[in-house]
């Protein structure tokens, strides 16, 4: 990896992105003490990061599993105390967990008579049990049906009003565009785009918006191109318009109004998925 | 530091919990048991008593078989055809018929008997019947029997060992066994529990555990962990079945004590020399009283724990590195190959305890546990375990920093192909 510099605002949901073999991992295993970097320094809560900052790290790796052998509550509790954990204090927080997931008559179930989906609440119980301040997620929705895909949100939103710091890194943009207060970019191992959401998405802004309108509408007017128009329903056209340089919606939308019956109007705004696309082909061009 | 005590304790608690440590440790001493109480089983258990009928037409043997609880013995006074209609009718064990013979070639002796004759039967019978005959040959050349006695020569060199100044009686034999017992232990420790090192890497490298743990846990002290751990287990496994096997063997022994001794009595007065056995047992206390018992017991741990530390990094090394068991077999033969080729030159070391073949042997670490156990119980010179056994502790800590290396890259990679270059790669791989 090469000159990344990133910066993770705290008490955010942080996006980190990008194509496989970016350097994701390798970035997130420098970041949890995994591996270490030959130069560059990572500083965690305004200081260089230290070993004993691993108890206060979070992480739930991709590629993730458990002992199959072991027993739910015993197994928790061992991986609780290797945080940090005293066995009562982890005793008590696992209760607590497994009480909030409505799964605490697991604890005697050996891992291997889980179904996956379990296996991953209680990947992500270990992953939060020790109350880290900053919790990495690598693809933390993988294995997951739409219910528990919820669950998991809504705890993720949970986390960050309590104050947790929260590193995603994932594929599915939609989660991104949903949770995500910052993101960061990566492609071939460097940064190439890194910002909070609305940032990006104002900067790419494509000064298009989509109208819906009564009769046709004919190219004449300086002020917008007519990019693709198209009959939705009787008497009814969609278009897709951009503002030239210098004009503000406001115009645009007194112009058509001047000119038709305007029944929608609204700005085309870029979505990640979009961006994402763009941005990694951009790269793949230079 | 914390953390490897917990790995340990992880490691060493499910082992022990496992169903199949439980049967080991049962079946482990009964084995070894069984090889001490069978013999025993087999030597006093009742017999069931044969009547064998005799017709014997040279008249050479007439009483002259000796009767024991196993064995009854019916003359016959009739002829052939005659002895076998008799035999026939009653429930003999079988029928023994002895023709008119001549001393110097006696031939035609036949037994009849409506199985197969047992071979101890028809070996008891022969020995009887050539004892008879060569004390007859011995009268008909006028030597009698003291006479012949005295011309038999018995000889046995004592060994000194002089070594340390004293002086004390050795036994060659005695200290092959403790040598050879004390080797073997050894190389079965490692290999056994060296394995059980390299499945448990697998297992969490399979189960995609391993990142999970790495996070909180050095990879170094994971892999400690798990060495030390079920080398613990390990040895909690040899000590019950030492306990075991010391409480089932004397236990049986005191049960069947009576019989024992009674029978020990009854062949000690049945020996024309009664001293001989008696000497013999002297003898081995003798010689195991040669063998410094201390030096033996310290050496043993020693080269014991050392072995199992220096290969089991390396077994942690290549579990590290691949995915699955088939794949550690081709890491594993170079590993068990100086294991398995200590056990083979044994027996040339035994030839020469001290040649150099075995010297060297003893001072590279990958052999030297093996070897000095066979060499220590015949005396080796203070100097020569002291170099071998630091020797062993550079190798080990030598082999721990190789397997560290090795794996702490190896446990993140997943089904990456991986060669001994790759292996060096990552060996020479900064952080």
């Amino acid at each position: 990896m090469k000159d990344i510099n990133i910066e993770v605002p705290s008490q955010t949901i942080f996006g980190l992105l990008g194509p496989n073999g970016a350097g994701k991992t390798t970035l997130i295993r420098i970041i949890t003490q995994i591996i270490f970097a030959d130069t560059g320094q990572i500083y965690f809560e305004q200081e260089p990061i230290k070993p004993e900052d691993i108890r206060k790290i979070g992480y739930l790796p991709e590629e993730r599993g458990l002992y199959k052998k072991m027993k739910v509550g015993e197994q928790l509790i061992y991986l609780a105390r290797l945080k940090g954990l005293s066995k009562f204090d982890a005793t008590k927080k696992i209760k607590f967990w497994l009480k909030k997931f409505e799964i605490l008559n697991w604890w005697d179930k050996k891992i291997e008579d889980l179904s996956k989906g379990m296996q991953q609440k209680i990947q992500f119980i270990v992953t939060i049990m020790h109350e880290p301040s900053l919790i990495i997620l690598d693809e933390p929705f993988s294995g997951f049906d739409p219910i528990n895909v919820n669950i998991i949100k809504d705890e993720i939103l949970e986390l960050k009003e309590k104050g947790c710091t929260i590193i995603f890194s994932t594929h599915r943009m939609e989660s991104v565009e949903e949770l995500c207060d910052h993101i960061a970019l990566i492609n071939k191992s460097s940064v190439i785009l890194d910002g909070s959401k609305k940032d990006i998405k104002n900067q790419f802004k494509t000064n298009t918006f989509v109208v819906e309108h009564i009769e046709k509408l004919n190219p004449v007017d300086s002020a917008f191109e007519i990019i693709d128009q198209k009959n939705i329903e009787e008497n009814i056209y969609q278009s897709t318009l951009r503002l030239s340089n210098g004009n503000k919606a406001n115009q645009l939308l007194s112009k058509l109004i001047d000119t038709t019956e305007v029944r929608a109007f609204a700005e085309k705004i870029p979505n990640m998925n979009d961006i994402f696309i763009t941005k990694v082909k951009e790269e793949e061009n230079e | 530091m914390n953390n490897i005590f917990l790995v340990i304790q992880r490691e060493y608690i499910t082992r022990v919990r496992k169903k199949s440590f439980l049967i080991m440790s049962i079946v482990g001493p009964l084995l070894i048991a069984g090889l001490w109480i069978i013999p025993i089983w087999l030597a006093t258990r009742d017999t069931e008593e044969k009547t064998i009928e005799i017709l014997d037409d040279s008249g050479l043997f007439q009483s002259k078989f000796s009767e024991s609880t196993a064995f009854k013995f019916n003359y016959l006074d009739t002829g052939i055809d005659e002895a076998k209609q008799i035999f026939s009718s009653s429930d003999s064990y079988g029928l023994l018929y002895i023709p008119n013979i001549s001393l110097d070639d006696p031939e035609g002796i036949t037994f009849f008997s409506d199985k197969n004759p047992s071979i101890e039967v028809i070996q008891n019978l022969e020995r009887e019947m050539k004892g008879v005959l060569e004390e007859i040959k011995l009268v008909r050349s006028n030597i009698d029997k003291a006479t012949l006695e005295g011309l038999k020569v018995d000889l046995s060199i004592d060994m000194i060992n002089m070594a340390d100044g004293g002086e004390k009686t050795g036994s060659a034999g005695v200290a092959t066994i403790v040598g050879y017992i004390s080797a073997l232990m050894i190389y079965f420790f490692v290999f056994v529990y060296g394995i059980q090192i390299l499945r448990g890497v697998i297992e969490e490298k399979a189960n995609r555990i391993i990142e999970v743990i790495v996070s909180s846990v050095r990879p170094f002290h994971l892999m400690m962990g798990k060495i030390l751990g079920v080398g613990a287990v390990g040895l909690t496994q040899y000590l019950i079945w030492l306990v075991l096997s010391v409480g089932i063997t004397t236990g049986i022994s005191t049960f069947y004590n009576v019989d024992r001794t009674a029978a020990m009595t009854e062949n000690m007065e049945m020996a024309d020399d009664g001293d001989e056995g008696a000497e013999f047992v002297a003898e081995i206390f003798n010689s195991l009283e040669s063998i410094n018992f201390t030096l033996l017991a310290f050496a043993f741990l020693f080269y014991f724990i050392g072995a199992y530390l220096l290969y089991g990094s390396l077994f942690a090394a290549i579990g590290s590195a691949v995915d699955n068991d088939t794949d550690a077999q081709q890491f594993q033969l170079p590993i068990t190959i100086p294991l398995i080729f200590s056990l083979i030159v044994l027996s040339a070391i035994l030839r020469e305890p001290d040649g150099s073949l075995a010297f060297w042997l003893s001072m590279i670490p990958l052999s030297s546990p093996i070897i000095m156990m066979m060499r220590i119980p015949f005396g080796v010179p203070f100097w020569e375990i002291a170099l071998s056994m630091s020797f062993l502790v550079a190798g080990f800590i030598f082999t721990t920093w190789l397997a560290s290396r090795i794996y702490r890259i190896g446990i993140l990679m997943h089904g990456a192909k991986v060669n001994y270059r790759i292996l060096a790669k990552w060996f020479f791989m900064k952080n």
